[in-house]
Parts: structure tokens; sequence; C-alpha cells
């Protein structure tokens, strides 16, 4: 009989974690913002179809990075939860914490149980009515989950754009300010060297709290356009 | 469902359908409407029915009203009840029968398309969209057959044809296109009657929604399950008007000038608007 040979569980642990970082840092990334009048979700995406950002809930929008086809999964699910919760009881029981809940619950059990790690990063978000209800929930490849205040930056050079963030966010920027300030740290950091992305290249987003029932709108390149100028 | 430990269950997870109901189905029946009752019995008089429904089409795209009367046999069970509904963001769904499988029927319609879209990241198209409505009356047919059948009315704007349409549906499911207008439920005869002398395929989706109240009128005149205007209480038809913009379901401000002008109209000619007719001699 072979002998499997011993790995500790702390470098267990450490690999996969070490192995799933590596895979979420080589994507673009997605910036989320607090705003005044809601949640604003940005990210570098060459692609229409496959989308990084989306629409869970009437007031609770998904944004993601790392490997397409996990998200993608995730996403769904994340969609079924909602709907059949909000058919089951009422919309207004639908809420971004049992579903970032759910997914804390997922990736953890997958992190742990299974050979290969998610390789995936992800945003809920939800709108309250007043900006102070607003709730940014991000949850990381082994499930781990944090609140966080007003921003987060997520994918390849996350580290360097929230330490920009954090000086240069401030709490009642309108759509255009966070707009431009989210596009400008994709422009700065995104890649090796500074440059500009068309707003073709991007794929926006926002969860508007103004708005009745599905409050989440994307937006097109027009808009972009009229909004950056 | 299954105790995962927190964990989303793999049914969530797998690759499947983008149809709710058929996720439902699967995963938790018991949340759907209970579709077959144990005993062969008609239980038509157990619960309350909603009546009449119209729906006209025009160039702008479709006008639907219901009125607001539900009856037990020869008992009003409520005076406001709401039969048409937005779908999405362009097609609107009006029902009649069984009040409470119907509505649970437009919920569980508005869900489905909401879901395909959000999962997909398009919209279904018109015909789809019909199609699927289809798909959840069939899962109804047991309780129809026990007499608690429901009749839903579809209409909307089909973007990729630019105008509006309406479809009709039986109990078994059958779907229809109807080509300028169509009504459902007790007092749908009158109603047709009413519409088919004074509908016109250039009408402004004013004309079109003049015509359904007048529509209603007539149908609420001779079928005592169909409510006409309430003015005491302010209870008026619901109107939705579907075109190119999207869905609007009209305010009660909207309507009392049409409806104040019909009732004005019966006074002078108590069966309604005469219609020109012109006889080649």
């Amino acid at each position: 009989m072979s002998m499997p040979f011993y790995v500790a569980p702390e470098q267990l642990i450490k690999d996969k974690a070490d192995y799933a970082r590596k895979g979420i840092a080589r994507g673009r990334s997605v910036i989320v913002l607090e705003y005044t009048d809601g949640v604003l979700f940005v990210a570098e995406n060459p692609s229409r179809a496959l989308h990084k950002i989306s629409e869970i809930y009437d007031r609770i929008g998904f944004a993601a990075v790392g490997k397409y086809n996990e998200f993608e999964n995730l996403r769904v699910a994340g969609v079924r939860l909602a709907d059949m919760r909000g058919y089951a009881y009422d919309r207004r029981d639908v809420n971004g914490r049992s579903l970032a809940n759910a997914y804390a619950q997922t990736l953890g059990t997958i992190f742990t149980d299974q050979p290969k790690p998610y390789e995936v990063e992800i945003v809920v978000a939800e709108v309250g009515e007043t900006s102070a209800e607003d709730q940014l929930y991000r949850l990381m490849f082994d499930g781990s989950v944090a609140d966080e205040q007003g921003y987060v930056a997520m994918g390849g050079q996350s580290e360097a754009m929230s330490g920009a963030l954090e000086s240069r966010w401030q709490p009642g920027m309108d759509l255009p300010a966070s707009l431009k300030l989210a596009v400008s740290l994709l422009n700065e950091f995104g890649a090796e060297t500074a440059r500009d992305i068309a707003p073709e290249l991007l794929e926006v987003a926002i969860l508007d709290r103004n708005r009745p029932r599905r409050t989440f709108v994307r937006m097109n390149s027009i808009k972009l356009t009229e909004l950056l100028s | 469902m299954t105790n995962t430990g927190g964990m989303l269950p793999p049914a969530f997870l797998r690759n499947g359908s983008p149809s709710f109901a058929d996720f439902l189905a699967d995963l938790a029946p018991d949340v759907l409407t209970a579709r077959l009752l144990q005993a062969s019995i008609d239980t038509s008089h157990l619960a309350p029915h909603g009546t009449t429904i119209v729906a006209l089409r025009g160039a702008f795209g479709a006008v639907m009203a219901g009125d607001r009367r539900a009856t037990m046999g020869n008992v009003i069970s409520q005076r406001d009840i709401e039969k048409v509904f937005q779908a999405d963001d362009h097609s609107v769904i009006g029902i009649a029968g069984t009040a409470g499988l119907a509505i649970e029927l437009v919920r569980l319609f508005q869900v489905e398309l909401e879901h395909y879209e959000k999962i997909e990241g398009v919209q279904l198209s018109l015909d789809g969209k019909a199609n699927r409505l289809s798909a959840l009356l069939r899962g109804n047919l047991g309780m129809a057959m026990q007499g608690l059948a429901v009749v839903p009315m579809f209409a909307g704007f089909d973007l990729d044809r630019q105008r509006g349409r309406i479809f009709s549906y039986d109990v078994t499911g059958g779907r229809y296109e109807e080509h300028d207008y169509h009504a459902v439920g007790s007092g749908s005869f009158f109603a047709r009657g009413s519409i088919k002398k004074m509908y016109r395929e250039d009408i402004s989706a004013q004309t079109a929604t003049a015509i359904a109240l007048e529509a209603l009128y007539d149908a609420a005149d001779d079928d005592s399950a169909t409510g006409g205007p309430d003015i005491a209480r302010g209870i008026y038809p619901v109107v939705a008007v579907t075109d190119i913009d999207g869905v609007r379901i009209l305010e009660d401000s909207e309507l009392l000038p049409i409806v104040e002008s019909i009732i004005a109209g019966r006074q002078r000619r108590p069966d309604g608007p005469l219609v020109n007719m012109e006889i080649q001699s």
C-alpha cells in the first residue's frame, strides 16, 4: 500500500489561497462606489455579452472578477435564490445580507472541500432608501465576508486602487464625479502604463435608489460619454 | 429544501433552464399553486371570479382595460379588484376567471419574464413571452376541469416588429393572436360587440382608451358580474397603455374626464354613442 505524502494543513490552505489570489490578480479590475443616489459599478470589460456586473434583484447588484464560468455560476444561483425568496415571501423580503451569507457559505465550502478553489472575488451591493442604508459586501475566494464602507476595488492592482480610493473618494459624490474617479483609477492603475480606456470598453451600471422597483440600470457608451465629458 | 449547512443547494449551482417556473417545479413544487385537487367535483362556487377584460391594438401599441368587480355567485365579493397588470417593460396581462389562481398566475408570469431577462441578459421576444404564458396556463388545466378556470389575455409592444399585438388563450393553454381587439370574461360578448362597432385601425391611444371604457360600460350594462365605473367611490377601470416607451397604468385623474364624458353621453343616449351608418342603396 502506498502512503500519500503528508502535507500540513497550513501549507494546503496557503497553497490554495495563493493559487486563487494569483488567478484573481490576472484579471482586469472592477470598482464599486457608493454615490449620492445609490451604487455605481465600473469594470473594464471588452466583452458586451460576458458581463462582470449584473442585476440580482430590485435593489441588489452583483460585480465579480476572476474566472468567468465560476462567478457566472454564482450569479445565476443568486438570481435563482432571490427570485425564489421574493416569489415565496414578498419582494421586500429579499435582501443583500442573506445573499452574501449564502455566497460566503458556498465559497467557504468549495475552498475547503474541493481540490481547486474558486478563483473569484465578488461584491454584493444593496441600495437602501437613504445612503446610510447602502451596503457593500465583499466576498473572497475562501468565503470570508467584509462589510465595506463606501468603495471596493477588486482584481489586478486592487491594492493600489484601494489606496487611491481612500484618499480620493468621499461620501456625497454625485454620479458624474464618482464615474470620473472610477475611470481615472482604471486608467492610472489598470495597466502598466497609464492610458485612456474608450467608453466602449467599459461596463458600467448603477443601482439608482430613486427608481421605482428595479433600481439596476446599465449605461450604454453614449450615456457614458455624456457623463464623462 | 435539503439542508446543506447554509451553502447554496446543488440545484442552484447547476447549469439549467432560464425558466423560473421550471426551476421552482423541480426544487420546491410546494411553492407553486397546488395543481390538482383530489376530489373531482365542481368547486367553482368556492372562490371569487373576476370578469371582463378588453384589449385594442393600434399603430401606437395596445391598450388593455379591466373592470373592478369580483363576484361569488350573486354576491359582489370585491369592488376594487385589479385584473390588469404590467407583465414587464413592454407587455401587460389581464385575467378573467378564478381570482386567486389568476393573480397567482400573473405573479409567476412576472417573475418568469424577469428571471429570464436577468439570467440571459436579454428579454424574451413577445412571441416567447406569449408562449411561456401558454405553458404556465397548461399547468392549471386540472383545476380548470374542476371549475377553477383562469383565462388570461396578453398584450404588448413588439420591439422587433414595431407594433402592438394581442394574444388570447383558452384554459388548455391554447394561444391565439388577435388581429385588432379582443375581450375575455363573462361580459366579453357585450364588450366585443361594442368595440366591433367603434374600432378603427388608425386609432390613437386616447381613442383606444375611450373605446375600451365604453365597451366595459356596455359589458356592465348587460352582464351582472361586470362592474361599471363607481363615481361615488371613485373606482374606475384599470387601463394600461403599452407603446414603444413602455407600459403606463393610467392614473384615476386621467380616467375621470373620460368616465365623466361617457356618463354624460349615456344620460343623453343610454345605449351609448351612435355609430355612423352609411347604407349603400
